[in-house]
């Protein structure tokens, strides 16, 4: 019974000690991910920084005021005044009614219908 | 296990035989077991000292080698268990109140040498000269080719650059990776974010320290790892900052003016939206700070914050407005404006002469500093004085920058009686405009204290009382009558209900001695819309002259109003607010509850 036991216990200080390595590495391993996935986040975010930094720089108010200036022929654009708000009852309003389909043309996504009544 | 008896029998027998004694064969026998047992004893002792000494010098060993180790090894980041995210530990942003960017970071390269590597140092001097125009071509030969080990060349260099360095193929220059901070929107709110530079350098990094403004105030909060790059969120916003720069850069130039500055708050939180001080700078390339002359004439003073000025009568609606609340006065109250008043040695005119008496309301739509001057003569110099702490007006603000301790107002070392009439249309007492704002929004926003703030807050400032709801009220009423039918009838903009005081200052002289003649500030302090208030705007011209007309004018009504008037125009529908109209007809639908 003794001896059984002792089997045992040997067996088992074998197979944690062979657990533990394996942990040890498997840890190890997943330091070295971590570090290499740090650095890559730490370039997205260089990146994504730049980036941020490059939007904020093409978006300055004096920049888009100087293209709304340049582009006032196509755009149209003008600083938001007072009359620019509208009011609900500026909306047209019921709207106007659809005129009625003189040249119907048969549309469905299955091909063209034969003439046969489908019901 | 086989005993060996102590008495046996065979020895016993033989013992008795010989007539011996049988108790020695005992005697001996027990000798010989204890012997044994005490052999035993002592070899599983021995044992057990030797397996504790083993063990004591393995750990011993191990502790020994771990710190022989721990010494003589470079320190390492433990990164198994780093709290927080370690990859983000550069300065916070700054942004906007809609999370627009107003300073950032950028990465860069500094550029150094160790001319000891060099393998060509004329080649190298020549060619950096040819890349960077402002480096001096035989100082940098000196220096490749005298003794020294290292020298900076450049602080920070663009990716260009970089590669033009790189080009050139000396061993001897070397690159560091450098943050910048960067201010995006260039001028734009200059003065509130300040500005930023390097602090210790070294090689690898370097530190980025804030030098004015929020950047200075905030600093430790932008360096602090624990916010993982959370942005500062400010109360300007950025859209409103710009577009009041541009009125108020036009304002300036067409009215001649030397400097001008706006401040626009939310009535309730406090909250600056946007405060300009022109002319500014841009933060990316900070000027240096003047070296002699005035101070207040470096695009870096901040005249919201740091300059304190005598505002005129833009004051005259405090006083007004604590005799009302004291229930000195109303509305309605008539009150004697036969001018000049005289008290001792001085003399207080009025612009024009208003007649023997006006009406309170009168009083403030007319402008008198006759009837101000009696008004504050009736509320007497203490309780004016506590009325003006209760508003801020004898402290520095509270605004979050470091210059705003330097705003510190000038009282009168003496608050005589001549102080307290005086001051009651705001001569005598040097205040900031962003003091004035603070002290509109409380008057005017129910009566409660506000103090000016710039970061963005949620809620509204529940601050002491300083007038009654009533007086707040009727204190509105009388500022839109101003700019209905009085001096700021500029400020009238469609929609918007503005109320203000218009306030033109003589200068006074800087060696002392009285007032410039043809210099003045002139302020326009406003409310709107008046009916609801939401924002209170300053705007303050300094040296303004406007020449259209046969002879220069300088007071405020024909200079700040109309900026003014023009900023609320252009400023009020990025607010959000729409302008209320009077319709001719119903509209169709009627809100109704019961």
């Amino acid at each position: 019974m003794r001896g059984v036991l002792y089997v045992f216990a040997a067996l088992a200080v074998i197979g944690l000690g062979f657990w533990a390595y394996q942990e040890n590495y498997k840890t190890q391993q997943a330091i070295k991910d971590t570090r290499l996935l740090h650095a890559k986040i730490g370039a997205a975010h260089e990146r994504i920084n730049i980036l941020r930094a490059e939007w904020a720089y093409l978006n300055r108010p004096d920049r888009l005021r100087d293209l709304a200036e340049l582009n006032f022929d196509r755009l149209g654009l003008l600083p938001l005044m007072p009359d620019a708000f509208g009011d609900v009852k500026d909306i047209i309003e019921p709207l106007p009614e659809i005129l009625p389909i003189t040249n119907p043309i048969d549309v469905n996504s299955i091909g063209p219908s034969n003439d046969e009544d489908p019901l | 296990m086989i005993r060996t008896p102590l008495r046996p029998l065979a020895r016993v027998l033989e013992a008795r035989d010989n007539g011996d004694d049988p108790a020695l064969i005992e005697a001996e026998n027990k000798r010989l077991r204890h012997e044994a047992m005490r052999d035993k004893a002592r070899l599983r002792a021995e044992g057990r000292l030797l397996v504790l000494g083993a063990m004591f010098f393995c750990a011993f060993m191990t502790i020994g080698i771990r710190m022989g180790a721990l010494a003589s090894s470079e320190p390492e980041e433990p990164r198994a268990a780093v709290a927080g995210n370690p990859i983000i530990g550069q300065r916070s942003d700054i942004v906007d109140r809609n999370g627009r960017i107003l300073a950032t970071n950028l990465e860069t390269h500094s550029l150094y040498a160790h001319p000891q590597d060099m393998v060509d140092p004329e080649f190298a001097a020549a060619e950096l000269a040819h890349i960077f125009p402002e480096l001096d071509e035989e100082k940098l030969l000196a220096n490749f080719t005298g003794d020294r080990k290292f020298l900076w060349i450049r602080k920070q260099i663009s990716p260009e650059q970089l590669q033009a360095v790189h080009d050139i193929g000396s061993p001897g220059l070397l690159f560091g990776p450098r943050e910048m901070r960067l201010y995006p929107n260039g001028p734009i709110a200059a003065h509130i974010l300040g500005g930023a530079s390097y602090g210790r350098e070294g090689v690898a990094s370097a530190e980025v320290i804030g030098v004015a403004g929020v950047e200075r105030f905030f600093d430790a909060y932008l360096r602090d790892p624990a916010n993982e790059g959370a942005p500062l969120e400010l109360s300007i916003d950025l859209t409103v900052q710009a577009a009041s720069e541009q009125v108020l850069a036009g304002g300036m130039s067409i009215m001649n003016a030397k400097g001008a500055t706006s401040v626009l708050m939310n009535i309730d939180t406090g909250e600056i939206i946007s405060m300009v001080s022109l002319p500014d700078f841009d933060p990316n390339n900070r000027p240096p700070v003047l070296t002699t002359g005035d101070q207040s004439d470096s695009p870096l003073f901040n005249r919201a914050v740091q300059g304190v000025y005598e505002l005129g009568s833009v004051f005259k609606i405090f006083t007004i407005a604590q005799a009302m609340d004291l229930n000195l006065v109303n509305p309605e109250t008539l009150i004697d404006t036969t001018g000049p008043l005289t008290w001792g040695r001085f003399k207080i005119r009025d612009f024009r002469n208003y007649g023997p008496e006006l009406t309170t309301t009168d009083i403030i739509v007319k402008s008198s500093n006759v009837g101000t001057a009696r008004i504050a003569n009736m509320i007497g110099a203490d309780r004016q004085r506590e009325f003006l702490n209760s508003l801020g007006f004898l402290e520095p603000t509270t605004v979050e920058m470091v210059e705003a301790p330097t705003g510190k107002p000038l009282l009168p070392r003496n608050w005589s009686e001549i102080s307290t009439m005086t001051i009651s249309y705001g001569h005598g007492l040097s205040s900031s405009p962003l003091h004035l704002a603070a002290g509109y929004a409380s008057l005017l926003n129910g009566g409660t204290r506000v103090q000016p703030t710039l970061l963005r807050q949620d809620t509204v400032q529940t601050g002491d009382r300083v007038v009654r709801e009533a007086v707040s009220t009727r204190s509105r009423d009388m500022l839109r009558q101003v700019v209905e039918r009085g001096t700021a009838s500029f400020g009238e903009v469609a929609g918007y209900k503005v109320g203000g005081k218009t306030g033109t200052a003589d200068k006074p002289r800087e060696r002392g001695g009285g007032y410039y003649d043809d210099k003045v500030i002139a302020t326009f302090a406003s409310v709107f819309p008046a009916d609801d208030p939401q924002y209170v705007l300053i705007v303050t011209l300094d040296e303004p002259v406007e020449s259209s007309g046969d002879e220069p004018r300088r007071t405020a009504g024909w200079t700040a109003v109309p900026v003014a008037a023009e900023m609320i125009r252009r400023v009020a529908p990025l607010l959000g607010m729409r302008p209320e109209v009077e319709t001719l007809e119903p509209i169709g639908v009627t809100l109704t509850s019961n």
